[in-house]
């Protein structure tokens, strides 16, 4: 069974229910219902027309519940009306869908498990296994989402860049699991990007695809992590890459900067670079400074040390470093990193043990582990 | 997105204000208490933040490896181990500021004279898997 085709045709058969009439969270149900039917039963019986199966499907759902409900009345109505599409066409029903389910009255996680839901078409099982917690829980959590914009108007035009937040924290920390959810987050940005013509959506879809090339590379086969100048660059998927630069030019030719852009123009250079060695670090210092003034964030300042670090050698990076607050994260692992650069191998081992300890994941600490132990058996030889 | 152990010591942890040891309890008072819980993670599922949630028995014993061919040594209970862990619950929440209020609601379970324990919990963040993008 073509379960990619099935995603793909949720949003579109959820906005013909809405546009039917059907409220959102109702109709979100039964599409959802629809969907465990046909990952049932199309592989044994598939359907001659997916599309118009899952709709009759949905509807039935939605009637079905509506019938059990105590609105009686207004149901009947409803079905005497019998379903006229409306003038919106799909694109446009799949692009509210994005907004409604990035509404800026849901906290994060909330957004992400229904943008999944809705747009994407997992089941909250898939869902729930991608994020380590119960199924009971991440239902919980979607119908809570869906009680949260039960108000919003489905038509009311919505801020894009709520939605590229949303679909960025999919991509970016994404658990692993049976759903490969790097990839759902490019299939949904691609579908927002055929929907809307915007350059931060072309500028978000460019950095997920630059950064999604070097996959392959960014670990070892024993789940350790790669760092990026130790790559095997030969591995980077360079179809992606070059779709990736693709779009970015085009956005960029816009002129209108944003911060995705930006990002994707620093992933762009690395791509850029046959080897390590060979990195435009000068340029890629220019792009941190655009998106310094773009975002003012201590995380884009603390890589902007990196960079200069390798642009005008340690001591630059290590006097970019000194005025920001020690606590951010990974703050102590690129002290280290410098002092290293620097020859200062007693202070680089101490400090990369001290940042193996903050590590907030288990990758970057055994990884920083790794560094110290390394600089402690130099020492001690 | 973030999810955070708490966890809840027998011993080890500083002393609760209302420091009564659970069998000095009336048995409507230890009713209550486990029906608060009970009824935390309940609300905790409702608002789709609950992970789990363990209790552990208090007696455990030591293991250790005793070198090729030999059966594991074991030890224990130690009567004088400091750090007891008593049970926990994980919690998957947008913000370490919510883990907080969650712990310090979990914190207020009744105890003796139905009153609020007070009981310090320790709040643990779990480690991630990496994120993709770092630079």
């Amino acid at each position: 069974m073509d379960e990619a085709l099935l995603r793909s045709l949720t949003p579109h058969v959820l906005g013909i229910l809405v546009r039917r009439g059907a409220d959102f969270a109702a109709a979100e149900d039964a599409v959802q219902d629809a969907l465990v039917e046909a990952l049932r039963t199309w592989h044994a019986d598939p359907p001659r027309d997916p599309k118009g199966w899952l709709i009759a499907v949905a509807w039935r759902r939605f009637l079905d519940a509506t019938r059990a409900d105590a609105a009686r009345r207004r149901r009947e109505d409803l079905v005497d009306e019998e379903p006229a599409p409306g003038p919106a066409s799909a694109v446009d029903d799949t692009l509210q869908l994005y907004f409604l389910c990035a509404h800026p009255s849901l906290t994060p996680s909330s957004a992400v498990a229904l943008t999944l839901r809705a747009v994407g078409g997992l089941t909250t099982r898939q869902i729930a296994q991608a994020y380590l917690v119960p199924e009971a829980t991440m239902a919980q959590r979607i119908s809570r989402a869906k009680r949260t914009v039960a108000g919003v108007r489905f038509d009311q035009p919505g801020d894009v860049a709520t939605v590229l937040r949303v679909l960025y924290l999919v991509f970016n920390e994404g658990y692993s699991g049976d759903v490969d959810l790097a990839a759902e987050a490019i299939r949904l940005t691609r579908r927002l990007a055929a929907a809307i013509d915007h350059p931060e959506v072309a500028g978000l879809l460019a950095l997920m695809l630059l950064h999604h090339a070097r996959r392959s590379s960014r670990t070892a086969p024993d789940g350790s992590l790669v760092p990026l100048a130790e790559q095997d660059r030969s591995r980077w998927d360079t179809a992606l890459i070059a779709e990736g630069v693709d779009l970015l030019q085009a956005a960029l030719a816009r002129d209108r900067l944003g911060e995705f852009q930006a990002q994707a123009a620093i992933a762009a250079l690395h791509a850029d670079a046959p080897k390590a060695e060979e990195t435009d670090w000068v340029q890629i210092v220019e792009w941190y400074d655009e998106l310094a003034k773009l975002t003012d964030s201590p995380v884009v300042r603390l890589n902007r040390a990196v960079a200069v670090g390798e642009a005008d050698g340690p001591r630059a990076g290590l006097a970019a470093l000194a005025g920001l607050d020690d606590t951010l994260p990974r703050h102590t692992a690129v002290a280290a990193y410098l002092h290293e650069r620097d020859g200062n191998l007693e202070t680089a081992a101490r400090l990369y043990a001290e940042a193996a300890r903050k590590a907030a994941n288990a990758a970057e600490r055994d990884h920083l582990t790794r560094q110290a132990a390394r600089l402690n058996a130099r020492r001690t030889v | 997105m973030a999810k955070y152990l708490l966890l809840k010591h027998y011993r080890g942890a500083p002393a609760a204000v209302n420091d009564v040891p659970m069998d000095k309890w009336t048995p409507e008072e230890i009713s209550a208490h486990m029906a608060y819980m009970q009824d935390f993670a309940d609300r905790l599922e409702k608002t789709g933040e609950f992970v789990d949630g363990q209790a552990l028995a208090p007696e455990g014993t030591f293991v250790r490896y005793d070198g090729e061919g030999r059966p594991p040594v074991t030890d224990g209970p130690f009567a004088e181990t400091k750090d007891l862990i008593a049970g926990w619950m994980i919690i998957d929440v947008d913000s370490y500021d919510r883990a907080v209020e969650l712990a310090g609601e979990l914190s207020a379970a009744p105890g003796a004279g139905g009153k609020p324990i007070h009981e310090w919990l320790e709040l643990r963040p779990f480690l991630t898997l990496p994120p993709t993008i770092t630079e």
